[in-house]
């Protein structure tokens, strides 16, 4: 019975890191990749850490480590995703084609207004 | 039936891991990179955990600990570096 718990718990946080993955390849810029990565791997791995941990406490043991990293992964990844993307918006990388609307960019004082230009492709 | 739902998460993940190496290879920018980087440490932290269900062990678990820790902070300060040459900044700004 708990290995039906287990398997349920597997499955869903490895399909979740595969949609994630698949993201990262297949959306456009940095910023939508940055979303697709950030949310469903983040959801994917959490859900299979719980996995592991509801399977050692089956087996009697209470693994602490797991439930903080369970914790630490659910507070960090989006900390860590904000400021990759505020690093990259302020070295001016483009934004996709469609973008509609840039409301980070209204935000800058006029003289610290980062500069785009499509030959910054990979030297900052 | 147990072992093969562990061997079906093990191969999809190892899927996963190729698909960020592959976008850490190819990305047009840095920060692609740097994107593609931290998404391979969260995933490497599900392939451990995977894998300590199939052990039955619970030794790995600082591994994964310790992997999500250096995720973050490798990261956030190769985000700052890129940011502005520093990775602690004294500006306000």
């Amino acid at each position: 019975m708990i290995e039906i718990l287990i398997s349920l718990f597997v499955l869903s946080g490895s399909l979740l890191s595969l949609i994630g993955s698949i993201g990262i390849i297949r959306l456009p810029d940095v910023y939508t990749r940055m979303h697709a990565a950030t949310k469903s791997a983040t959801l994917g791995v959490v859900l299979l850490i719980l996995g592991t941990f509801t399977y050692f406490l089956a087996e009697g043991i209470f693994s602490l480590q797991l439930l903080i990293t369970i914790v630490f992964v659910f507070l960090t990844a989006p900390v860590a995703a904000m400021i990759i993307s505020r690093s990259a918006h302020r070295n001016g990388v483009e934004l996709w084609s469609h973008t509609k609307h840039d409301e980070l960019m209204e935000s800058y004082p006029k003289h610290l207004e980062p500069e785009r230009n499509t030959e910054k492709s990979d030297n900052p | 039936m147990f072992e093969t739902v562990l061997l079906i998460g093990l191969v999809i993940f190892s899927f996963s891991l190729l698909l960020c190496v592959w976008r850490a290879l190819k990305g047009p920018t840095l920060w692609d990179r740097v994107v593609a980087l931290d998404s391979f440490g969260l995933n490497l932290i599900g392939f451990i955990g995977i894998l300590m269900i199939r052990q039955s062990t619970s030794a790995y678990a600082e591994v994964v600990l310790v992997l999500g820790i250096l995720a973050f902070v490798g990261s956030v300060s190769l985000a700052k570096f890129l940011e502005r040459g520093v990775v602690i900044d004294r500006d306000s700004h």
